[in-house]
């Protein structure tokens, strides 16, 4: 079992809790921290290059390093691992995040116990994306969600009883729809009685009749859906996002949304072409409405978590869009932007946190001129911005021109009008994003209290700097991520499809 | 050609802003500035040595005397699918040649007038680590092997002018100017972007060579395809023009320019005068080919440039501060190679007068570029010593500056049209091609360039004649070395630039031809611009009431145009009023109270709904009794019944 | 007269009812405690009977019935004491007076 290096994503996190649970000072919390976030960093890394390398070899399997072990026989769940260029994507994206996480949470109060269910989450998500068994990875999605309601009930900001309510439910609410959409999936996973909740198997199998695809697909879009921040289903975020302590924020916009994205991808499209073949169009004008409805709504908030997260729901929006457009290159797209916005949303709210440490308050009139102030949160804050808004170099640039590309290339009016109403996002959030910048960090400084203060510490810098590497380099090399993500689209789908 | 002098060209600027970007807050300013200059430097050599290889190396003349498009490299950046691709390369050919020495000279001049312009500014080593960021995307932008790489340094570019029209991050009309030219570049990049999808879905292709090379295999691959009446290929191109409308400030886009202004003036010589702002005109020379094939999209290029010539001209006699009477100046200059390119085609494949209009354009760009930046340096002198931008603080300055003076007045006189300065050859080719498509074209720009004329003398004589104000101790007096050398420089090349032929560079199937003057053309438009000057002379040299008179006769002409035509009170209307409050609000508030609140109405409903059943559970244990008591009976009865039935 | 089943029914079923009332309308929680026995009781005498006179070759009822009295002690042990300690502390063992907890 221990052979296999997957399993190493649940065991690390796991022996950090261990580790924690006898820790006694904040130094040694920190450590375990630290060396946790590194050696997934590592693993991540590692798995990568092996990836890579049996790709090379010409090992062509739909998944890689594949194992399975039984661990509840009458139901047949198994704790399946298995990895595609896509789940490493978001693995070693959410490695970087929870790097950038712990230097973000260094001074946190009572951090045993915020590490504690802050590693539990990454239990969750690390568990879920190794995951290929239906139920496993049920079942980690959902370690993932609960710790959220203690996170932000107890380190929160704000209105935080009612926001980690909220989220909580809705989430949940999403889950009930999943859980009975998996179940569904179960039950129609074989056609010789051989029932299964493997992914692969499933997929192999494709006996899910066109009938039940039409009934299920919706279930678990919708699903994942919620915490894709799809609309009409958003309103956990705004509210959620801005009462969550820094870290969370980062995770939860950073990785926790993306397992909707990668959900949707996963679960719904990929066991159920048909129905998706079908049924895009509803979806298609939901997230086609999220992505412009989220970023006119950011246009007009004045706090800064806020904007950010009505730019995640116009962000996410676009990466749902795009793997609705069934065709390889929007949906590479989609992975893409799902890195890009995960990694340049956590640089956003990691700066808003260190932005609202010091200043205490998150409300852009109340600020100004904070580039004269703290002129490296500031540029950081500038580079992060410009990265949201597209600016080639960074990341979102490349995402969002594959997704734009891909999508065009469907040439029915329907996903050509959609994809111009999408394209015209990319105005709006130059709007919005350009409105905080000047209003924030340019012009003259607001309150003469903020003149006193600091610029960041070391430990802020480096988590800033991760995240700036990381986007820049997505942003610079794209054509490495890009071929990562599109040699996995297993051909099959599309077949099944009959597309391109 | 070997790669490494075309790699060094774009990766020496690169590597300029990073470093300055990153190490220059611990340089000190000198240090900082030399770096930028000696990189700007080098690269200027650099291209210079490639450019004029290019242009006198037989290997790049093929054998029927065209000179060749030559790729230098061309690497894989990011794949989409099996057809569409953005490479990165560097495409050398005649006008991307030409570019390349146009954009480092200006640049060069730039860096080092800025040793003087910005001594002491506080932000000095981000001054100059923007100016590498810029240069480094404009020599990207005009070496573009394919539509898409140079969207990306189209983008670039409007990053790093944001970034130095905000330069003055503290005062609050340079960060909403540098807001402003973000946000209406980015929405005419939209059309760019649109245009580019539509084109390159039909023709599977991003690369100019193979669009350009073969233009009517375009024309083919979209046939057929119309939306709302107009073909596909009309429409991505208008969309793609949109881009080049936007960044070339083409009217109703032009808004952006003159607030462009706030920026440090030796930012506006190089970007809003010299380079950046005719990237839309380099756009539609570039695909020119494809355009000669779309007689409706030449013709909105005509109407569109046309109308822009004449606004930005009557504009820019009513305006004060004298960077703005510059950009006007500079909006009607495009607008005029616009409406050269868009003449050089009659549509259908045919080119007019052996493609003249698209030599002129490229000719006038040239010339433009180094009269402009010239009296862009030349402003940038005068406020730099009367600390002002309104030509009511200066007047009777040519005692105390005599080189700004004499450089001002070759600019002037070269954007005038006056032999033998640059200005009049290349403007002159411009009317004759204008004349050949239509003669009411050819009227309408021999206007406009009699309108030049006037309001550039009016700007002259107001500075440097007119009254003298009270100057008090400091008299006003002429710039450091490093910012004279620039001025004198560029006034050379003003002087002496219009004798190149340039038709055996650059000419639009990349043959070579020679230029001919048309007499009559060229009699005729000298004789309107000195009519204009001798006007502006009268009306200026000396303090008089002429002026005043004249704008009490015409009242609502001057409102106008001392208003702008109230373009960015429109603007201002339609963002604020309707996109502001008439959307973003609204749908913020929907966000709130419709679709939050029906979600909060979910959990309210659960929670009322709980709190009124929660009654029945009293606690009342004989309560409970009595319940299951009837329950279990009615289940007795109800089962007695069915057993009974 | 055979004495049959039904006769001796029918008292069993008198003593249930009693309970059933008596635990519905009396407040005093003692009393309600005595209901309780008598139902439980009732039910212990059906189980008696139904052994004798169904089955009677087998000893199940008679010793579910005696298992029954001792569960029955011992919960009226534990009511006693549950009641002592309410009439402790709010002195009164009036079930209708008893409503700290209530939500």
């Amino acid at each position: 079992m221990f052979s296999n290096p997957l399993i190493y994503f649940v065991v690390i996190p796991l022996l950090m809790l261990g580790a924690l649970a006898i820790c006694a000072n904040i130094k040694q919390i920190r450590a375990v921290a630290v060396v946790g976030s590194v050696a997934l960093m590592a693993l991540s890394t590692y798995v990568l290059l092996q990836y890579l390398d049996m790709r090379a070899a010409g090992d062509n399997a739909p998944m890689l390093f594949v194992d399975s072990w039984q661990w509840f026989t009458p139901l047949n769940i198994h704790l399946a691992v298995g990895v595609d260029g896509i789940s490493i994507a978001m693995l070693i994206l959410s490695s970087v995040i929870i790097f950038a996480g712990s230097f973000a949470s260094w001074q946190i109060p009572q951090p045993k116990a915020f590490f504690l269910w802050l590693i539990l989450l990454s239990t969750g998500v690390f568990g879920f994306f190794i995951s290929i068994d239906l139920f496993t990875m049920f079942m980690f999605y959902e370690v993932a969600l609960i710790p959220m309601y203690l996170l932000i009930g107890v380190w929160g900001s704000g209105n935080k009883n009612y926001s980690a309510m909220k989220l909580t439910l809705m989430l949940m609410g999403g889950s009930a729809f999943l859980m009975l959409g998996l179940i569904g999936i179960y039950y129609h996973s074989s056609a010789d009685g051989h029932l299964t909740w493997n992914i692969l198997e499933i997929a192999r199998n494709n006996s899910i009749s066109t009938g039940w695809q039409h009934f299920l697909f919706p279930m678990t879009f919708v699903g994942f859906g919620v915490l894709g921040a799809m609309f009409p289903f958003h309103t956990w975020s705004p509210d959620g996002h801005a009462s969550a302590p820094t870290a969370v924020s980062m995770l939860h916009a950073g990785v926790l949304m993306k397992l909707g994205g990668y959900g949707c991808f996963r679960v719904a499209i990929y066991l159920m072409p048909q129905a998706a073949n079908d049924l895009a169009w509803i979806f298609l004008v939901l997230t086609g409405i999220s992505v412009v409805y989220g970023a006119f709504s950011a246009c007009v908030q004045t706090d800064l978590k806020y904007i950010n997260a009505y730019s995640s729901v116009s962000h996410c929006g676009l990466v749902l869009f795009a793997i609705l457009m069934l065709n390889t290159t929007a949906m590479t797209g989609a992975i893409m932007q799902m890195l890009s916005h995960g990694l340049m949303t956590a640089l956003f709210f990691a700066l808003i946190g260190m932005i609202y440490g010091r200043t205490h308050t998150r409300d852009i009139r109340q600020m100004g001129g904070l580039m004269k102030i703290m002129p490296y949160l500031a540029v950081c804050y500038v580079i992060a911005g410009m990265a949201s808004l597209g600016l080639p170099g960074l990341s979102g640039f490349v995402a969002e021109m594959t997704i734009f590309v891909g999508s065009f290339q469907n040439s029915d009016m329907f996903h050509r009008v959609f994809t111009i109403v999408a394209c015209c996002s990319i105005v709006i959030t130059a709007v919005y994003i350009l409105r905080v910048v000047g209003k924030l960090l340019f012009g003259p400084v607001q309150d003469k209290h903020h003149e006193e203060l600091t610029d960041a510490t070391w430990w802020e810098r480096l988590s800033t700097v991760t995240l700036i590497v990381s986007v820049a380099a997505i942003g610079c090399f794209p054509n490495f991520f890009s071929n990562l993500i599109k040699t996995t689209f297993s051909p099959e789908i599309f077949t099944v499809l009959g597309l391109n | 050609m070997d790669i490494t002098i075309p790699a060094l060209i774009l990766c020496l600027p690169l590597f300029m802003f990073l470093l300055l970007g990153i190490a220059g807050c611990k340089m000190s300013h000198k240090l900082a500035g030399w770096l930028g200059c000696l990189g700007m430097g080098t690269c200027l050599v650099l291209s210079y040595y490639t450019a004029f290889t290019y242009y006198f190396d037989p290997q790049f003349v093929a054998e029927n005397g065209e000179r060749i498009q030559y790729t230098v490299f061309n690497l894989t950046w990011l794949q989409f699918t099996d057809h569409l691709t953005i490479n990165l390369g560097f495409l050398l050919d005649p006008i991307s040649a030409l570019m390349l020495m146009v954009i480092t000279t200006i640049s060069f001049m730039v860096h080092l007038y800025s040793l003087g312009y910005m001594e002491g500014e506080k932000g000095f080593q981000r001054y100059y680590a923007f100016l590498s960021l810029f240069s480094f995307s404009m020599l990207g932008l005009v070496v573009a092997t394919n539509i898409f790489q140079m969207y990306i340094f189209w983008e670039l570019v409007g990053a790093s002018s944001y970034l130095l029209i905000g330069f003055y991050y503290t005062k609050h009309s340079a960060v909403s100017a540098s807001k402003k030219a973000f946000i209406v570049t980015r929405f005419a990049d939209l059309g760019f972007l649109i245009g580019i999808l539509v084109l390159s879905y039909y023709t599977k292709t991003f690369d100019f060579i193979e669009m350009t090379s073969n233009p009517s295999w375009v024309l083919a691959s979209t046939e057929g395809a119309t939306f709302m009446g107009a073909s596909v290929l009309t429409w991505a191109l208008v969309l793609i023009f949109t881009g080049g409308m936007g960044k070339s400030a083409m009217m109703p886009l032009h808004i952006w320019l003159p607030d462009a202004m706030e920026g440090p003036t030796p930012v506006s010589a190089l970007i809003h005068a010299a380079t950046m702002v005719v990237a839309g005109v380099y756009l539609v020379a570039r695909m020119f080919p494809v355009y000669m094939m779309e007689e409706a999209a030449t013709t909105f290029i005509v109407v569109i440039g046309a109308a822009t010539a004449f606004y930005a001209a009557m504009v820019a006699c009513a305006q004060v501060d004298i960077k703005r009477v510059l950009a006007f100046s500079t909006i009607s200059q495009i607008a005029f190679m616009m409406v050269s390119l868009g003449v050089a085609s009659l549509g259908n494949g045919e080119v007019s007068h052996h493609g003249l209009g698209y030599m002129a354009s490229m000719f006038h760009m040239f010339t433009h570029a180094m009269f402009k930046a010239l009296l862009f340096l030349g402003a940038g002198a005068l406020i730099h010593a009367v600390h002002s931008n309104d030509y009511t603080a200066m007047g009777g300055l040519r005692k105390y500056m005599p080189i700004t003076r004499w450089t001002f007045l070759i600019g002037c006189l070269a954007i005038a049209g006056i032999p033998p300065f640059s200005g009049f050859f290349s403007k002159d080719e411009i009317l004759s091609a204008c004349y050949a498509w239509s003669p009411y074209i050819g009227i309408w720009m021999s206007m406009v360039a009699a309108l030049t004329a006037f309001y550039m003398f009016r700007l002259y004589f107001l500075i440097f004649w007119w009254n003298e104000p009270d100057y008090g101790h400091h008299k006003p007096h002429d710039a450091p070395l490093p910012m004279s050398i620039p001025l004198v420089f560029l006034a050379a090349v003003s002087c002496v630039a219009g004798f190149i032929p340039f038709g055996h560079f650059v000419t639009w199937n990349r043959e070579a031809y020679d230029i001919h003057l048309d007499p009559v053309i060229a009699v005729s438009s000298v004789v309107i611009a000195l009519c204009a000057i001798a006007l502006a002379w009268r009306m200026y040299r000396k303090e008089n009431d002429l002026p005043a008179k004249f704008k009490n006769a015409l009242p609502a002409l001057w409102d106008w145009c001392a208003h702008r035509f109230y373009w960015d009170e429109l603007y201002m209307f339609i963002t604020h009023k309707i996109i502001f409050n008439g959307i973003c609000r609204p749908i913020a508030w929907f966000d709130r109270h419709i679709i939050d609140g029906t979600m909060d109405a979910f959990a309210t409903v659960t929670n009322k709904a709980s709190y009124a059943i929660r009654g029945l559970q009293s606690g009342q244990v004989q309560m409970y009794v009595w319940i299951y008591l009837i329950g279990a009976l009615l289940l007795a009865g109800l089962g007695v019944l069915c057993l009974i039935m | 007269m055979n004495i049959t089943l039904i006769y001796w029914l029918i008292p069993s079923l008198i003593m249930f009812c009693c309970g059933v009332y008596g635990f519905i309308t009396r407040k005093n929680m003692i009393a309600m405690l005595i209901s309780l026995e008598l139902m439980l009781n009732a039910v212990d005498i059906n189980f008696v009977l139904f052994n004798r006179y169904l089955f009677p070759g087998q000893m199940e009822g008679m010793f579910f019935t005696l298992f029954a009295i001792a569960i029955a002690a011992a919960e009226t042990a534990l009511a006693i004491a549950i009641i002592i300690n309410i009439f402790r502390s709010i002195k009164t063992v009036d079930v209708q007076g008893i409503d700290k907890m209530k939500f």
